[in-house]
């Protein structure tokens, strides 16, 4: 088979036995909600993912030929939505920014290339032009020196927003996040509140190496006084972030490289300028019986397309969108896992101590009596990031890895060969 | 007149200090006569041209630098001794022998400026307003201390009076002071945040960063290194390859002023401030000195002499300095000053019994303060199925 034509880094279009086809070779994190309903030849939906020495366990994999475009928004024709307009993540991070500035004067936003340059990513294009070079303001590449001023203008009252470009550059600022910014309001038992946001893209982009792709949910939600906050929708972007500029605490807001330029379907209340989402509230993206997966950011839309599939199979997962890591919605988790009976936990980072880690205890703790199977947890490889594509592939969780998890929280997949 | 300025000469200064003039004036419009005093050495500058050595003070404005900096002085003595009957826990840096920074900076500005320093904070807090009894049950971690025993002694705070704090990581502060600055700045308030540092904290990267924005965005900050010489155990000729810190921000000005005399803090502070209001950054060097160890774990004497410690107690003392300059003005009598210490010494040992009786904080304050708004969410305790709390 050869590779024609790249027209993401998830799609190729190859030539197999005289046969055009769409491969999919990464799932595209689209909800399912914007796949269009019409015929297209047939597809194939093979992953290459010969694992050295170990032998690819068959389970059901040769069932296993989702036949499914999953295109780019723009690549096919707009979904035809009877209610819904569509906004993209990047519209609605700019469009919060924009509405918060507008509301409150005390609110302003410093960054690497945040003014002059738009944004690295865009999402503040447009607001230095709007408030100004006194409130949109571009910094120098040190990230200790600015997150320290933020947290300082916060100390007196105003309510900075620092974008760290991503938030692999957020650990040379780490000290003030955690030193300077979490713990003062309790060390001056509530005198020196620090209303500060710390924002940006958080996790694996494409092919960025091992120094660009790390997920700092884990660290950051690990320390009392901050909240942290993983939008995946627009509707999330939105919510939380207004949420986040409005609270009177420091907030870590980890956004994702890859979902920026994803649209959503977003009602008038999602647009309205008082739409604030509640911090430490999970949502259910998709109601389900038969196990629980949660989730947060990109791999929502993983959990998603997951579901859909398993869906075929007669599992009907419920997906839960984590996003509020600190404080965690243990209540909500728990619920659904006291109905489902099973878990598993999706996460893009690094597996030990991760966020599946804490979620796995809450469950113990909480719904011991109530699971039918263990815990299942889908992480990213314990590695640094490789660069190679195929490497890559097998580092970041992919839709199939949650599929088979589940079906082993299902006891539906085959038996493990005796590894140990 | 001429009999006055013959008790001038005969005065007994210390060796270091001949210039001591005074040049009493038609009486204010306070009825104090105002005073000008001549600071011990003329200020060092770096890319600015200095303020004059002549400071104008007034009797009641030397009587309050007495009985303030002697209070400060008692305040550390005693927390020593509280410390080493184990009431004090944990670290505890003492500002013994740095009095006069503390005073001749709080002389030049209000409550309004900011200030920010590091650990060794006890006396800062004091000048900015707070009070003995709140140092010391937060030093001995009761309720009534000022951040209600949750802090200890690095992280006394008051922001009412623009106080922020008591840090524990050395530098850090810096940054945070100019975001003070920032925030004063973007509110237009017409005032101004001083971040101290020690010596220790000079080379720190992150103090360079933030220096460098200040000076891109004029941000109304000052810089003030108290310099005693000793980054813990390490002398800062082996810390900075330059020394010079007033020098250090090099295109930002700097001067470089004697620690020891609170009129040349004073001077200087009121300096630093009309400058940073109209031009942007400025680096204040108080040469100073710590009479105690880095903290109450430390000796002190490992990494200096003995002697290097009298000799700066007898010849540059700041309280010394202050009583000396009262008494050749016979502003007050040797007795009368005796009062006054005895006096602060009564105070503080009053505080400190006040204090003494303050409970420890109630257990359900673990919990507490961890957010401003905790939307009900759940902390735990060490045992989480024993003891957890709602966040409200």
């Amino acid at each position: 088979m050869c590779h024609l034509k790249n027209i993401f880094h998830y799609i190729n279009i190859e030539l197999k036995g005289g046969v055009f086809f769409v491969v999919v070779t990464k799932p595209s994190p689209l909800p399912l909600l914007s796949l269009p309903i019409f015929p297209l030849a047939v597809l194939d939906f093979e992953i290459d993912r010969k694992m050295l020495g170990v032998a690819r366990r068959k389970l059901g994999f040769g069932l296993f030929s989702a036949t499914r475009v999953l295109p780019a928004g723009s690549v096919l024709p707009r979904k035809y939505s009877t209610a819904a307009k569509e906004i993209t993540v990047r519209e609605a991070l700019n469009s919060a920014l924009d509405e918060e500035m507008s509301a409150d004067p005390k609110v302003f936003l410093m960054g690497e290339e945040v003014g002059e340059y738009q944004g690295a990513y865009k999402i503040s294009k447009g607001l230095l032009e709007k408030y100004g070079p006194d409130r949109v303001l571009d910094t120098p590449i040190t990230e200790a020196g600015f997150t320290g001023i933020g947290v300082g203008a916060a100390y007196y009252g105003l309510r900075p927003v620092v974008e760290f470009m991503t938030f692999n550059f957020s650990m040379q600022a780490i000290d003030h996040i955690i030193n300077s910014a979490a713990k003062s309001n309790y060390m001056s038992a509530g005198q020196i509140s620090v209303p500060i946001v710390f924002r940006g893209p958080n996790g694996a982009a494409a092919g960025v190496g091992a120094q660009h792709s790390q997920c700092y949910a884990a660290w950051y939600a690990h320390v009392p006084g901050l909240k942290v906050l993983s939008p995946y929708s627009s509707e999330d972007a939105r919510g939380l972030l207004k949420a986040a500029i409005r609270d009177p605490d420091p907030v870590v807001f980890l956004e994702n490289e890859l979902l920026y330029g994803e649209s959503f379907p977003v009602s008038a209340e999602v647009l309205d300028s008082s739409f604030c989402l509640p911090i430490g509230k999970a949502k259910i993206e998709r109601e389900g019986k038969h196990v629980t997966i949660t989730a947060f950011s990109k791999m929502v839309g993983y959990a998603l397309q997951a579901a859909e599939i398993l869906s075929k199979e007669g599992i009907d997962a419920e997906v839960i969108n984590l996003r509020s890591i600190r404080p965690l919605d243990r209540a909500t988790i728990n619920a659904s896992v006291r109905k489902t009976n099973r878990l598993v936990t999706v996460e893009e980072g690094f597996p030990q101590h991760g966020v599946g880690a804490e979620i796995c205890m809450s469950v113990m703790e909480e719904s011991f009596e109530y699971l039918d199977a263990p815990v299942e947890r889908i992480a990213g490889a314990d590695v640094p990031m490789p660069y190679a594509a195929n490497l890559e592939r097998m580092a970041v969780p992919q839709v199939d890895d949650i599929v088979r998890a589940t079906k082993r929280a299902c006891y539906r997949s085959v038996p493990m060969a005796a590894a140990a | 007149m001429a009999a006055a300025a013959r008790r001038l000469s005969a005065a007994s200064l210390p060796l270091r200090h001949h210039h001591l003039l005074l040049r009493p004036f038609a009486s204010s419009a306070s009825g104090q006569p105002p005073i000008t005093v001549e600071t011990s050495v003329p200020f060092t500058a770096h890319k600015i041209e200095p303020p004059s050595r002549l400071v104008d003070t007034t009797p009641s404005e030397l009587l309050t630098f007495f009985r303030d900096m002697s209070m400060m002085r008692r305040m550390e003595i005693a927390a020593d001794s509280l410390y080493k009957s184990k009431l004090i826990r944990g670290f505890c840096h003492l500002y013994d022998g740095q009095e006069a920074v503390a005073i001749g900076l709080e002389a030049a500005i209000t409550k309004k400026d900011a200030i920010i320093t590091a650990y060794r904070d006890h006396c800062i807090f004091l000048a900015r307003g707070g009070s003995l009894v709140e140092s010391y049950a937060e030093l001995m971690g009761r309720r009534s201390g000022c951040s209600k025993g949750k802090g200890g002694s690095m992280h006394f705070y008051k922001k009412d009076s623009g106080f922020f704090g008591g840090h524990g990581i050395v530098g850090a502060q810096v940054p945070l002071g100019c975001g003070l600055a920032f925030a004063q700045k973007y509110t237009k308030e017409g005032t101004v945040s001083f971040a101290l540092y020690g010596d220790g904290a000079a080379n720190q990267g992150q103090l360079f960063e933030a220096l460098n924005i200040s000076a891109l965005w004029d941000l109304p900050v000052i810089l003030v290194c108290e310099n005693n010489h000793y980054g813990m155990g390490t002398a800062e000729w082996r810390a900075a390859k330059s020394p010079s810190y007033y020098k250090r921000g090099d295109y930002v000005p700097g001067l470089k002023v004697d620690g020891m005399d609170v009129l040349a803090v004073k001077q200087a502070c009121k300096f630093a401030k009309e400058y940073a209001l109209q031009n942007g950054p400025i680096i204040l060097e108080m040469d100073t000195y710590r009479y105690h160890g880095h903290s109450m774990s430390d000796p002190g004497s490992t990494y200096r002499t003995r002697d290097e410690i009298t000799g700066v107690r007898q010849e540059r003392d700041p309280i010394e300095r202050i009583r000396k300059l009262i008494l050749s003005n016979e502003l007050a009598t040797a007795s009368e000053l005796k009062d006054i210490e005895k006096e602060v010494r009564k105070e503080v040992d009053d505080a400190i019994a006040q204090a003494k009786e303050s409970p420890m904080p109630d257990p359900s304050e673990l919990f507490t303060n961890v957010y401003v708004k905790g939307f009900g969410a759940e902390v735990f305790g060490t045992d989480r199925k024993e003891v957890k709390a709602v966040l409200p």
